[in-house]
């Protein structure tokens, strides 16, 4: 960590959907540079908190800062000039499925810029050789694989060299080879783009090898944060449960539900 | 499917399409026989034009030369009056010439059918035809056949 | 219970009056994406393709058969009235006027509609739309518009082709099997159709349609639940929506145009 000024600042974050509140009065400093992870069980909103980042969900109430400016306040042009420096990767790569690998990453190249045809060629093939998928290019999306199809994800999203790079979920659904390639890919695209990232994630092993900084989440707030070895320290009993992965705790094993012998005594209904 | 290929068959999409709305135009419909705005309006009067409609035909013998354009009542002389546009190149109509209203078969489209007079002078825009012919409505007619009937009993 | 069930229908009511305005809002979005669409007329075309192209054959032979089923009823009642050279008129005008706007606009609703639905909830589900906003590329742009004016386009063509594929579906039963003369097929047909009230205005009607149909599949598709569950739905509904705006629409545009 560089500099003491955060890139992405998130204050008194209120956001719900419908009636179920997701995030109740969240804070959170992103700074540049480093690796942040997000991390929560299933269900506390890390996916809408990168939606909130990008501007594609408005908070309730609260404030979210990108690079010192108020993404939810923006214009349609603002928002779309930020948006060009973030990177995200979706969960399942969200690659366009009417073109091939190649073209899905020269996409945002033609779509931002008057670059001719030989220079999105070499652009395209030097991100393709970052992912070493350079062999891969003429393939269309349905004939990848998972891990394929993410790091082909990776490589449009860091077409247009952001500031910023987002990761919903990198490694779910991934066999351990290309869960290992990923959270290299991860760490080396970081080192060498002067990426700041951030993941978004609930596998805690992989992402707490290479996160600077990590977040857990839990019922709409920040429950804990620190680097791995401070985490570990954490008194918060949720942070133990988390990060140890035991079934019961603060988050407890059953849903809501009536006495079992209650229940078990009822004779009607479902 | 290469690019040049979807450009090739919406290209044919298109002009069939536009062929498709030429030949309803040309071939279905009657724009083959219009003469464009280059027709001329003449008028005629009439006690009863039951039946006739605007765009009717106006035949000469039985041939179209041109269309009803309006059908409006004169308050005054409680008369209809019929407003016609005969295609252009009918420039020699004599003047005298006289309209009426016929049906084509029994109980078919009422049109109107212009006699030719013996006069010199034409027709020109916006003259008014003299002699006419009012529509034969059915009703009438088996009306005044009935009632002859009675008058005249059986001799 | 009283209490509950208007509570209930005011619900729905309030449901409903959501949709009808997210559905509007999203109309004037995709209206607003329209002129960008001058500089980047691939992207239309390739939607024609899709759109219109691939509907060409259903449309084709839809026309020819109703054309030739057209004369065949026709004949079987005018020559009843000894009215047989009427059959030209019959035909085209009933094509005109009625069955070449709405039923190439039922088939292109089953054809067209329904692929577009489910092209875009799909592309909703497996949120290809969220990583074009991520982007900063507007997915109402680059997306909905120009499948929006491809089907505008594509319809009143669609349309036409119908009606002249059916007229002459029309003229090989009637003249060739059931033998009216040729000359006063076409000639009876030339005397009665005329080219505005008959022509203009069915292709007006095709328009209309095609506008209706396409916005009714692309709102479906854009507000449908993203679970492969959801785009099904969403599909069937497409269909069955825009088949009953068609032809009420129908109604009330032939009362219209040729109700006085």
């Amino acid at each position: 960590m560089t500099d003491t000024t955060p890139l992405i600042r998130i204050r008194d974050l209120h956001f719900r959907r419908g009636e179920r509140v997701i995030f109740n009065g969240v804070d959170l400093d992103i700074f540049p540079g480093g690796i942040t992870a997000i991390m929560g069980p299933s269900g506390t909103g890390k996916t809408t908190l990168l939606q909130l980042i990008g501007g594609q969900l408005k908070p309730t109430r609260g404030t979210v800062e990108v690079d010192g400016q108020p993404v939810h306040e923006l214009r349609r042009s603002a928002l779309y000039a930020l948006r060009r420096k973030m990177g995200m990767l979706f969960q399942n790569g969200a690659l366009l499925t009417d073109m091939n690998v190649f073209e899905n990453i020269a996409y945002p190249i033609r779509e931002h810029t008057e670059l001719p045809e030989s220079m999105i060629r070499t652009l395209v093939l030097m991100k393709l050789e970052a992912v070493g998928l350079r062999g891969a290019r003429a393939l269309m999306p349905n004939q990848l694989s998972c891990g394929m199809a993410r790091r082909v994800a990776l490589a449009r999203g860091i077409a247009l060299d952001p500031m910023i790079m987002m990761y919903d979920e990198p490694f779910t659904g991934q066999d351990p080879i290309s869960m290992g390639v990923l959270v290299r890919l991860i760490r080396s695209l970081n080192e060498a783009m002067g990426l700041t990232s951030i993941i978004v994630s609930h596998d805690i092993a992989e992402t707490c090898e290479i996160a600077d900084m990590i977040y857990l989440l839990a019922e709409g707030r920040v429950v804990a944060k620190g680097s791995l070895p401070e985490l570990q320290q954490h008194e918060s009993a949720w942070a133990r449960q988390f990060l140890n992965g035991e079934p019961d705790g603060p988050v407890p094993f059953h849903y809501p539900a009536a006495d079992l012998a209650e229940d078990l005594l009822t004779m009607t209904g479902t | 499917m290469t690019t040049r290929a979807i450009e090739i068959w919406v290209g044919i999409f298109v002009v069939a399409g536009f062929v498709a709305l030429f030949v309803l135009s040309m071939q279905v419909s009657n724009l083959s026989s219009y003469q464009g705005e280059k027709g001329f309006d003449i008028t005629a009067r009439f006690d009863d034009v039951s039946g006739l409609k605007v765009r009717s035909m106006v035949t000469m013998a039985g041939v179209r030369i041109g269309r009803v354009t309006a059908i409006e009542f004169d308050d005054q002389a409680l008369q209809a009056v019929v407003t016609m546009k005969i295609d252009g190149q009918h420039r020699t109509l004599p003047r005298d010439s006289s309209a009426n209203i016929y049906t084509a078969g029994l109980l078919g489209e009422k049109y109107i059918g212009l006699e030719a007079g013996g006069d010199e002078a034409s027709l020109g825009p916006g003259d008014q035809i003299q002699l006419t012919q009012d529509a034969l409505v059915l009703e009438k007619l088996l009306g005044q056949f009935i009632s002859r009937m009675i008058d005249e009993p059986a001799k | 219970m009283f209490f509950d069930w208007l509570q209930q229908l005011g619900h729905r009511g309030l449901d409903i009056f959501e949709r009808i305005g997210r559905a509007h809002l999203l109309f004037f979005a995709i209206l607003a994406g329209q002129p960008g669409l001058l500089s980047r007329p691939r992207l239309v075309i390739a939607q024609l393709y899709s759109v219109g192209v691939l509907s060409l054959l259903i449309i084709v032979m839809s026309g020819l058969f109703v054309g030739m089923v057209l004369a065949l009823q026709g004949y079987n009642t005018l020559v009843k009235f000894g009215a047989e050279e009427s059959l030209g008129t019959v035909v085209a005008l009933s094509l005109v006027r009625e069955l070449g706007p709405v039923v190439a606009a039922l088939l292109f609703a089953g054809r067209a509609g329904s692929a577009l639905t489910a092209e875009i909830g799909l592309m909703k589900t497996t949120e290809q739309l969220s990583a074009m906003e991520m982007m900063a590329v507007d997915p109402i742009r680059r997306i909905l518009a120009p499948r929006f004016l491809a089907g505008f386009i594509a319809m009143p063509l669609l349309a036409s082709i119908f009606s002249a594929v059916g007229v002459f579906g029309g003229y090989f039963v009637g003249v060739g099997q059931l033998g009216v003369d040729a000359g006063s097929y076409w000639s009876q047909m030339q005397a009665n159709v005329d080219i505005y009230d008959d022509i203009v205005n069915g292709v007006i009607k095709s328009l209309v349609f095609g506008l209706v149909v396409t916005w009714i599949a692309i709102f479906e598709g854009h507000d449908c639940t993203p679970t492969s569950e959801g785009v099904s739905r969403a599909t069937t509904r497409t269909v069955v929506h825009s088949s009953l705006a068609v032809l009420a629409l129908d109604f009330i545009l032939t009362a219209l145009m040729f109700g006085d």
